[in-house]
């Protein structure tokens, strides 16, 4: 399982990611779109990790541009906003994807991540 | 409470006691007041006018009227009067013109001219000849009085300067009212002699009495001294002296009116009976007997002011005041509205700065949360630190911190989104405990008793859960104020009945005043104003229950405490099919953010 972090927090996104190798999660990172746009271009990863909000390019724009290069990936979306309008995009226009808000327990990510881990290892692809 | 303040206009008491710019807009008793009285007297003076120039001008027509017909009266009476007089004079004229002195002398033939003159006249009574030295020469009629000697007797004396004479009326010797018709006539050489003949009054007396005068009227004739020549119905008898004054001597009828007489007012019309006779003929009428019908319209004109007048000002009254209170009210909404919009704002900027106030300890908090988590793992993988117990639980600690405080962010966040959510299911007993969370350490400060119970058969409900918080802490924090320290609230929640769930806030605090009840979820009532209360509070809070399709009731005994009750429907809108299964907003569904979060809410 391949996983894509994203997060204009650096020290946020590297330490998650260094905590998901520990535990032998394949996870690459990055605090700029533009970057996370180049990682999945030439790893194709599973899940995708996205903040909501970043300068120049938000979460939610982000996840069109890696779908339409990997159209079989999946998404959770992290916010530290919580506020109505994140809310509302978060719920409606993520449509199947997660949606959590920071701080998120470490625990609960990987269960989402497992939870959907095993819907498209379900869907016989990258088990 | 008097009948004053039953009939008072809700407005009365509102003047402008509030200033600065969500005062009432308007005066309203004042607006009343000048409503009132301008339509009053726009409406109340032309009919007093009109009613004024209409009482005067019919009673003035109305005794032109009466001037009139007397007059006409009068004047018709009078030529009848003189009429019989002249027939008669004209009568004795022509038997001393027709009959030559000789003739005359001869008793029989005077008893025969008699005979004729009753036949054709009726009336008369005796009949003689007086030679022009005063001795009465021939007599016909029932006394004996030939030979009588009338040179001295005034009556003589006048037909001798005068040629012909008629009395007043005397009683004579029968005792019945009569007249003197006297006639002289020459004779050759130079001598004369006079005819004179004696009439009753009968006939005059009946032609005055059989007139249809009117108003109580009487019509007679008096002599130029005010005596009674004829019977009268209320001014005395034959030969009496009138109480009313003698009219001065006019040529024609004329018409007066005698204000001041014992028996009011009254109308005379007079004439002379030709200048020749004594007689003057009198017409007295009561006037108010005459105006009577005219004084019966001016009480019906009268009655019809006064009612008019009551009823325009019921109908000015009952108008202003409904218009008036229009008004008020009206004024009453933009206040409201006013103060709703400025808490609608305030709730907005709060909720704005509560979201970002989140936000930016949310990113910060989440790189220590990670930080730490890393270090933990870090230690519990590496095989020297492993069995390090302080440091594993060092670090425990820091992501305990970071959970209390994501709890607080996550509280604020929820307390923020509430507009516009879309209802979902939630826990009374939660929501009330976490709108608690946050006054939890004004409670501990004061050593206040707060406890929360909830009945076993309380379902869960849809309903809006930032609208129920804002109740919640309206509710929590009316009763926080009321309790003195070490006081106690209970939140109960209980089944209503098959759609809906109560929840009882009940203090035991200082109470509200019976007559206060009434008032305190009206805008603006408060007992804290000057201490920081604004009034709304209530109001407001009422306002979103009702919202939320609910109700709010108050019970409250002075000096125990007070008990809000809110009764809240299950579902909001929507129907409840949801409520029961909503709880798998699972896999296929989005996860809210509490449901996200609940693994990181401590309670």
């Amino acid at each position: 399982m391949k996983i894509l972090l994203v997060d204009d927090e650096v020290e946020f996104v590297s330490a998650l990611a260094e905590r998901m190798k520990l535990r032998g999660i394949d996870a690459d990172w990055t605090a700029t779109p533009e970057e996370a746009v180049g990682l999945a271009e030439k790893n194709c990863h599973d899940i995708a990790v996205l903040d909501i909000k970043m300068p120049r390019m938000g979460g939610l724009d982000l996840k069109k541009m890696l779908e339409k290069q990997c159209p079989e990936m999946k998404f959770i979306f992290l916010t530290g906003h919580g506020s109505e309008e994140a809310f509302k995009s978060g719920s409606t226009e993520t449509g199947s994807e997660f949606y959590l808000v920071k701080p998120v327990r470490f625990e609960t990510l990987l269960e989402k991540l497992r939870a959907i881990g095993s819907k498209s290892a379900g869907g016989g692809k990258n088990g | 409470m008097g009948l004053i303040d039953h009939i008072k206009p809700i407005f009365w008491e509102q003047g402008d006691a509030r200033r600065g710019i969500y005062a009432y807009r308007f005066n309203f008793r004042q607006i009343w007041k000048l409503t009132v009285w301008l339509t009053l007297a726009v409406t109340v003076i032309p009919l007093v006018v009109m009613t004024v120039i209409d009482y005067r001008v019919s009673r003035a027509a109305m005794e032109s009227e009466i001037l009139l017909r007397t007059t006409r009266l009068v004047s018709n009476t009078r030529r009848s009067v003189a009429y019989f007089l002249d027939e008669r004079m004209t009568a004795i004229d022509f038997v001393i013109q027709n009959d030559p002195y000789r003739s005359l002398k001869n008793p029989d033939r005077l008893s025969q001219i008699l005979a004729h003159l009753k036949r054709s006249f009726g009336g008369f009574l005796d009949l003689g000849v007086i030679d022009d030295q005063g001795i009465q020469i021939a007599y016909a009629g029932p006394y004996a009085l030939s030979g009588k000697q009338y040179r001295d007797a005034g009556w003589f004396k006048e037909v001798a300067q005068k040629g012909i004479y008629l009395s007043d009326v005397f009683l004579g010797y029968r005792n019945v009212p009569h007249m003197v018709i006297a006639v002289k006539h020459p004779r050759e050489p130079d001598g004369f002699y006079v005819l004179r003949a004696t009439v009753d009054m009968n006939r005059l007396n009946n032609l005055l009495m059989d007139l249809e005068v009117g108003g109580d009227g009487d019509a007679f004739l008096i002599n130029r001294k005010g005596v009674l020549q004829t019977p009268s119905r209320s001014h005395g008898g034959v030969l009496e002296q009138i109480a009313l004054e003698v009219p001065p001597y006019s040529e024609h009828s004329q018409v007066k009116q005698v204000l001041q007489y014992t028996k009011g007012p009254l109308v005379i019309g007079y004439a002379y009976i030709n200048s020749d006779t004594p007689f003057i003929l009198m017409i007295v009428k009561e006037k108010d007997r005459l105006m009577g019908t005219w004084k019966q319209s001016r009480t019906q004109m009268l009655g019809f002011l006064f009612g008019s007048i009551f009823v325009i000002s019921l109908v000015i009254l009952g108008g202003s005041t409904f218009l008036v209170n229009q008004i008020y009210l009206a004024d009453k909404r933009r206040v409201m509205a006013c103060h709703q919009m400025e808490y609608a704002n305030k709730m907005a900027s709060l909720g704005r700065m509560s979201a970002g106030v989140a936000h930016e300890i949310n990113n910060p908090l989440a790189i220590i949360n990670e930080k730490a988590g890393l270090m933990r793992d870090l230690l519990v993988m590496d095989q020297k630190c492993r069995n390090d117990p302080k440091l594993v639980g060092l670090i425990d600690s820091v992501i305990a911190a970071v959970d209390r405080c994501s709890d607080i962010t996550r509280r604020l966040l929820s307390f923020a989104r509430h507009s516009g959510a879309p209802a979902k299911e939630l826990d009374l007993a939660e929501v009330v405990r976490e709108v608690l969370g946050f006054v939890g350490k004004e409670a501990e400060y004061r050593c206040l008793d707060v406890t929360v119970e909830k009945a076993e058969d309380v379902p869960m409900i849809l309903s809006d859960r930032g609208r129920l918080q804002e109740i919640f802490l309206n509710l929590i924090n009316n009763a926080f104020a009321a309790v003195s320290d070490g006081g106690r609230l209970g939140v109960a929640i209980e089944k209503y009945d098959e759609s809906k769930v109560m929840l009882r806030f009940a203090d035991d605090g200082h109470g509200i005043p019976k007559e206060d009840l009434e008032k305190i979820f009206e805008p603006f009532f408060s007992t804290k104003i000057g201490k920081g209360g604004t009034g709304l509070g209530l109001s407001i809070t009422y306002g979103l229950v009702q919202e939320l399709g609910g109700s709010l009731k108050v019970q409250s005994e002075l000096g125990k405490g007070t008990t809000f009750t809110v009764i809240l429907p299950m579902c909001l809108e929507r129907p409840c099919s949801g409520a029961n299964d909503g709880g798998r907003s699972g896999e296929n569904q989005s996860i809210e953010p509490e449901a996200a979060n609940e693994n990181s809410t401590r309670r």
